[in-house]
């Protein structure tokens, strides 16, 4: 998936996540102010994780979800009541049974894919959507009867040590993101990773070598949903802190839909492409917006522009690199790095004559 | 020819060296069917009816298929040939009839078991998975040998370790005999049409299937690709014992190839023997002369 100019120099494949994890753990923390981790870094490490989750299920294993939000909600809520009704549960274990929850709930609504395909499926998963919304809102038990419907997330404290403020909360996510993805990275090269890919591309002949068709589809949509469940736990245990079914929506789920079409369906970088756009777009909008027309960009204008650009971006996606940016970034790269060799070459020839 | 491999026990799976030399314990797993079922025929087809909403596809069709023998279905476009191979893989479900298979019987052939039972297919039209490497693609059709969990795999080790091996060196020993060496990693949709032909061969060799049915695997082909195609077919038999159930249009190749050929046309049998027997039946001539298609001129059946 790399471009081949750079898997081809000697550089291990391991060394650029590595790098990123140590910048991720041993710099960022010490480098911006609240702003950057409360509306930034934080909200994009739980939205690629989310895109991860639904890479597996859309990318890799071909089946589009419109419900990913309410997975999410159902990661929240979940982790949200296990956390308030379990007394001394652990809030590792929370927010693992939330994503269980999730899952199960995947598993259910995965059921259809067994008879419908592509579009129909995708509007299957749109019930999903509806209902956990409806659930969530119509029984008042979900959110503890809190007449608001809004709730609050509890301290997160995992062995004694207390991830708290922005910093905290951001090295809680990036730690959840991290394992998840780890795990996703391997699962992707595994037999079970390829069977999907092979569901995706050819039902019939996957059947046809004994890929067992119908429960790979179930397991992409189960691992998909605990993970976006667990997304949805982190959404509103270390991004919100506050939860609400209404940020849940459909257009949450588009969002995630959206972010894996820009960032690159079936590659695990590009859910991470696609959350930074995602997430720092309207910011630079915004910006930008108020630096050009001043006054007249007020809120409704930014939020009106927000839609159209990425419905422009998107379509543009679609259209001229419907690989995503990891593409357009591999190439891009591979250009660099070919342009930085034949300089050094250069270099090199020039001072040995 | 036939007699000959017929009358060898075990078809030289076993014992023989062996170019596709595959780990001791998937061999054993693949000569099961052979071993405990000493009847000749592989798979047997008796009176099968196939109808879509009224339009007949097949009409009392019987056919059988021995071990290790090389069987052609030829006939005009449109005659039953791919509606055959589509029914002995269970995509279709015959409307009367019944099929045996390793001298079981079905109504309609599981095709989520097929790979189990020992059949393996290509389709007509390309069907490989794109987005996996040559290597990935073959490697994936070892499943049915594998019992690591998704824990198992996710570790890497133990068994989930062995299996890979097996995979791998099965898949290996495939892509050198087929001569994939060269675009191993590449991605299989990435392919020109000829190469893919090969991977998809070399997929359904993967789980060393009893029987191989190929569905036109050289339409489309160059002549020299033709000549590579036959020539890899006549060794998958030679080796595995394999039997072949072959489509193609290519005359002349079929009757190279084959060690019988059934003659289908408008849906129903209307010939089958050797080729020396086909070659001169007055019914498959007319069929010929009387519906002349463009592959099939009544020239190359002389």
């Amino acid at each position: 998936m790399s471009a081949p100019s750079l898997s081809k120099s000697n550089l291990p494949r391991w060394l650029a996540p590595l790098i990123l994890l140590g910048i991720a753990y041993g710099v960022v923390p010490f480098a911006g102010g609240s702003y950057l981790f409360e509306a930034i870094l934080t909200p994009f490490l739980i939205l690629s994780l989310a895109g991860v989750g639904l890479n597996l299920l859309t990318g890799y294993a071909g089946q589009l979800s419109l419900g990913s939000a309410a997975f999410m909600a159902v990661g929240a809520f979940g982790a949200f009541n296990f956390n308030l009704r379990i007394q001394g549960l652990p809030i590792p274990v929370s927010i693992v049974l939330a994503g269980v929850s999730a899952a199960l709930l995947g598993v259910a609504f995965g059921l259809p894919s067994l008879r419908l395909k592509g579009f129909y499926l995708a509007i299957s998963t749109l019930a999903a959507q509806f209902f956990v919304q409806w659930v969530l809102t119509k029984f008042g038990w979900f959110s503890n009867n809190s007449p608001s419907g809004v709730i609050d997330a509890p301290a997160l404290q995992v062995l004694g040590i207390h991830f708290d403020g922005p910093v905290g909360r951001y090295l809680f996510a990036l730690t959840v993101v991290v394992v998840l993805t780890a795990l996703v990275a391997r699962l992707v090269k595994t037999r079970t990773g390829h069977q999907f890919i092979a569901v995706r591309d050819h039902e019939l002949a996957a059947r046809v070598i004994g890929v067992p068709v119908f429960r790979t589809k179930l397991l992409a949509a189960a691992i998909s949903s605990f993970i976006i469940g667990v997304a949805g736990a982190l959404w509103a245990f270390a991004y919100l802190r506050t939860v609400e079914v209404a940020g849940f929506n459909l257009d949450r789920s588009f969002q995630i839909v959206f972010l894996i079409i820009i960032g690159g369906l079936a590659s695990i970088r590009g859910a991470f492409f696609g959350a930074a756009l995602i997430v720092v777009f309207p910011l630079l909008l915004s910006r930008l917006g108020a630096f050009l027309l001043g006054g007249v960009f007020n809120s409704g204008v930014l939020e009106m522009s927000q839609h159209i650009f990425l419905g422009a971006l998107i379509i543009a996606f679609l259209i001229a690199e419907p690989k995503g940016l990891v593409a357009l970034w591999d190439r891009l790269t591979a250009r660099a790095a070919a342009l930085f060799l034949s300089q050094t070459r250069k270099a090199n020839t020039d001072i040995v004559p | 020819m036939t007699e000959e491999i017929l009358s060898a026990p075990g078809f030289r799976v076993h014992g023989t060296p062996n170019i596709l030399e595959a780990p001791p314990k998937a061999i054993s797993a693949s000569a099961i069917p052979l071993r405990t079922s000493p009847r000749p025929e592989i798979l047997r087809l008796e009176e099968i009816t196939l109808s879509f909403s009224g339009v007949i596809a097949l009409k009392d069709v019987s056919l059988d298929i021995r071990r290790g023998e090389i069987r052609s279905i030829i006939g005009p476009n449109g005659a039953g040939k791919s509606s055959l191979i589509n029914l002995i893989s269970g995509i279709y479900r015959p409307s009367r009839g019944r099929i045996y298979l390793n001298g079981r019987k079905f109504r309609r052939v599981p095709t989520h078991r097929l790979a189990r039972l020992g059949v393996a297919r290509t389709f007509q039209n390309l069907a490989l998975f794109g987005g996996l490497s040559v290597l990935d693609n073959i490697k994936l059709a070892r499943g049915i040998h594998r019992r690591a969990t998704l824990v198992e795999e996710l570790s890497g080790l133990g068994r989930a370790r062995r299996e890979e091996a097996d995979a791998l060196a099965r898949a290996g020993s495939l892509i050198d005999f087929l001569g994939l060496g060269s675009v191993r990693d590449r991605l299989a949709g990435s392919l020109p049409y000829g190469m893919q032909k090969r991977v998809e061969l070399a997929r359904a060799l993967a789980a060393e299937p009893a029987m191989l049915l190929l569905d036109e695997p050289m339409a489309g082909m160059t002549p020299a690709d033709k000549q590579t195609m036959a020539e890899s077919i006549r060794t998958i038999r030679a080796e595995f014992g394999t039997a072949v159930v072959l489509i193609e249009h290519d005359i002349g190749m079929v009757m190279e190839l084959s060690d019988r050929i059934a003659v289908l046309d408008y849906g129903r049998k209307i010939a089958d023997g050797t080729p020396a027997e086909i070659r001169t039946d007055p019914r498959v001539i007319e069929a010929y002369t009387g519906v002349v298609h463009e592959e099939s001129e009544p020239e190359d059946l002389r």
